[in-house]
């Protein structure tokens, strides 16, 4: 067991994807040779070849498209997309193709395939670069949407989205690639799709969060807990299959939820959460549902960002007006 | 344009095909024609959803099918019902699916042939991956995809071209360079002169060929699918051929084009100029022609009746091909759906 950032144990998890299984390659701009802009491939290429590690041009549409055929083919494409952002040129491919054919064939033809996205903003990039609209894959039906926020979770939930007979989006959170350091296992594991985590036990109010933004409301947590608030914290892991026992097993308990995320909020996943809640459990509410979002707008670059991502003191701020409503 | 059969039957050259081969592949264009003119009549019965008629392009679809091997990768688009018949996709499938009904987008398991993509273009770049994975498994099969002359404006022509280039990987990508997408001609489409001149763009064969010449057709695909297959990677083939009908159904091509022009193009008919040839050297006469409509009229007679028994997926089945296995989610939103028409 050893103590590895986000970034190692995702390194370390495609290692061993490629090890185990002949038909796993991975696909992208730069990941061979530099090991991808965030080196999460490193080393991958000069162990396993550029037949099985391979740079592609510069063409999301058709590294999405080609891999699916690869997929459709029997191989396990895993490709790395830069970032989220620059999705949105392989969007037909991911929303007509990949995540219909095996409704379009009934179960004939399928396209297992793992889309690793790293995505979100606080490192201070450019435009496009700080995007966090798992939104739109998530209302995407045929998609499963993952989100990891740990080491060990990274390499665990890679691990059974590669292994997953359906198409997995796997949201890559950028700013705690390397913020974020536990002891991983070792040899191979995985940590089952659609699966909530309880981080942390409380009685008062629910903490609802998953990849990037688990690190303030974490933080959010020990604030309120010095403040004698007692905060159970969610990371759900798993945006689709949503794991909505666990979630409204912990609301109900609560009486009180705030969830969080840094996409924007209109039909973000707070939204959903929200529903879900009011259609579900509005009898075990002592108060009204808070969202804590990035805002409606284009991200903002890096002078202004940290106007934009939702900050510690606004979580701490929500719970608290849970508990005074 | 590589032409070996003239609109009047003449031979240019040695025959490619043995006059044995040309009866079978005739027999098939008389088959699918059968096809497209009875799905086209369906349609105006209300008993297909919409239908995108290929009258015209038989010689193009067929002459390309021909030379495949039956386990080799087809990626076709939604007008291409004959060179998937020619791939082994049955009949009644290929009629359900325009039904309305998903079922037809199974073929049988030792059926090679991805159902149609709708989308124009994006299908391409699938042919890419599964030449792709046959490389991989260290398989012999290569990849052919279809599309139509519009296709060659999208981004994913140009992704699936250069990819495929890049990799050297078999793919024949076939053009059915059929004059108009809906309302738009050819010439309005690119300035290129020819589209199997975009080859040259990434370093990879461009053929243009007549596309309603089965012997041209048949001899530059059979060329293209050696290459593929010894491992030489990818080719562009250019069918120049012309949609006889509307788009689909719903189109009115008097719109967009002029009666003179769809006649002079109906004087190249596919199937008339390999009639002439066969019965040039005894191997056609007007009791077979007969016999092969009638045969033809009755199997497909019999494909509309199957695809027509089929009732429709229902309310609990919409939801079972999203996932391997139905989440919880979609298990509770099933659950609605029947209690919403009170099962």
């Amino acid at each position: 067991m050893a103590v590895l950032t986000l970034a190692q144990a995702l390194n370390q998890g495609l290692e061993q994807a490629l090890a185990e299984h002949p038909e796993v390659v991975i696909l992208g701009e730069d990941v061979g040779r530099t090991g991808g802009v965030f080196r999460i491939t490193d080393g991958l290429q000069r162990r396993f070849g550029p037949e099985r590690v391979v740079d592609t041009p510069v063409a999301e549409s058709g590294i999405v498209g080609m891999a699916f055929g690869m997929a459709v083919g029997g191989m396990r494409p895993v490709v790395e997309i830069q970032f989220m952002g620059f999705s949105y040129p392989a969007f037909d491919q991911i929303v007509n193709h990949v995540a219909r054919i095996r409704n379009r064939s009934r179960h004939r033809f399928t396209a297992p395939m793992v889309i690793r996205m790293p995505y979100g903003g606080g490192i201070g990039a450019a435009e496009h670069h700080s995007e966090s609209t798992e939104t739109i894959y998530v209302h995407t039906p045929g998609l499963k949407v993952v989100v990891p926020s740990r080491p060990a979770d990274a390499k665990g939930l890679l691990a059974s989205a590669v292994e997953d007979p359906d198409p997995v989006i796997f949201l890559e959170p950028i700013r705690l690639y390397r913020a974020v350091r536990e002891t991983v296992p070792e040899d191979p594991h995985t940590v089952p799709i659609g699966e909530a985590s309880i981080e942390r036990e409380g009685t008062d109010v629910t903490l609802v969060s998953y990849g990037a933004m688990m690190k303030e409301t974490r933080q959010a947590a020990e604030v309120l807990a010095e403040r004698g608030v007692s905060a159970e914290v969610v990371d759900l892991r798993t945006l689709v299959p949503l794991d909505t026992d666990r979630l409204l097993a912990s609301v109900e308990k609560t009486g009180r939820v705030v969830v969080v995320h840094e996409a924007p909020r209109t039909l973000g996943f707070g939204a959903e959460v929200a529903a879900l809640v009011a259609e579900r459990a509005l009898y075990s509410l002592q108060a009204p549902p808070k969202r804590v979002t990035g805002w409606d707008t284009v991200v903002p670059l890096k002078k202004s960002e940290q106007y934009y991502l939702p900050s510690v003191g606004r979580i701490v701020a929500a719970a608290e007006e849970t508990l005074t409503a | 344009m590589l032409q070996l059969l003239t609109p009047s039957g003449d031979v240019l050259g040695e025959p490619p095909l043995s006059v044995d081969l040309t009866r079978r592949l005739y027999r098939a264009m008389v088959y699918v024609r059968t096809f497209d003119r009875k799905c086209a009549a369906l349609q105006k019965q209300g008993r297909l959803a919409t239908y995108a008629p290929f009258e015209g392009q038989e010689a193009a679809q067929v002459g390309s099918a021909a030379p495949l091997d039956p386990e080799d990768w087809m990626v076709a688009s939604y007008r291409d019902a004959a060179a998937m018949w020619m791939q082994g996709y049955p009949w009644e499938l290929l009629i359900a699916w325009r039904t309305g009904d998903e079922r037809g987008g199974r073929p049988p398991e030792h059926v090679s042939v991805l159902p149609p993509s709708i989308t124009v273009g994006g299908h391409m770049l699938h042919a890419v991956g599964l030449a792709w994975s046959a490389r991989h498994f260290g398989e012999e099969r290569i990849a052919i995809t279809y599309f139509g002359d519009g296709a060659t404006s999208e981004g994913d022509f140009h992704e699936a071209m250069n990819l495929a280039a890049v990799y050297g990987l078999g793919v024949v990508f076939f053009c059915q360079n059929n004059q108009y997408a809906i309302s738009m001609p050819r010439t309005a489409q690119t300035r290129s002169e020819t589209i199997a001149e975009k080859a040259i763009a990434y370093g990879m064969p461009g053929v243009q060929v007549d596309g309603n010449d089965l012997f041209a057709v048949f001899t530059a695909t059979a060329e293209a699918i050696d290459r593929a297959r010894a491992g030489d990677g990818p080719t562009l083939i250019e069918a120049v051929t012309y949609r006889l009908g509307p788009h689909t159904t719903s189109d009115d091509p008097s719109r967009y084009r002029e009666e003179s022009e769809v006649e002079q193009w109906r004087r190249r008919d596919p199937l008339e100029r390999v009639r002439i040839f066969l019965s040039e050297r005894d191997a056609w006469t007007p009791e077979w022609q007969e016999r092969l409509e009638t045969e033809a009229s009755t199997e497909i007679e019999r494909a509309v009746e199957l695809a027509e028994g089929m009732d429709g997926l229902g309310p609990a089945r919409i939801f079972e091909a999203m996932f391997d296995e139905l989440p919880p989610h979609l298990v509770d939103q099933r659950a609605e759906a029947l209690r919403s028409v009170g099962q």
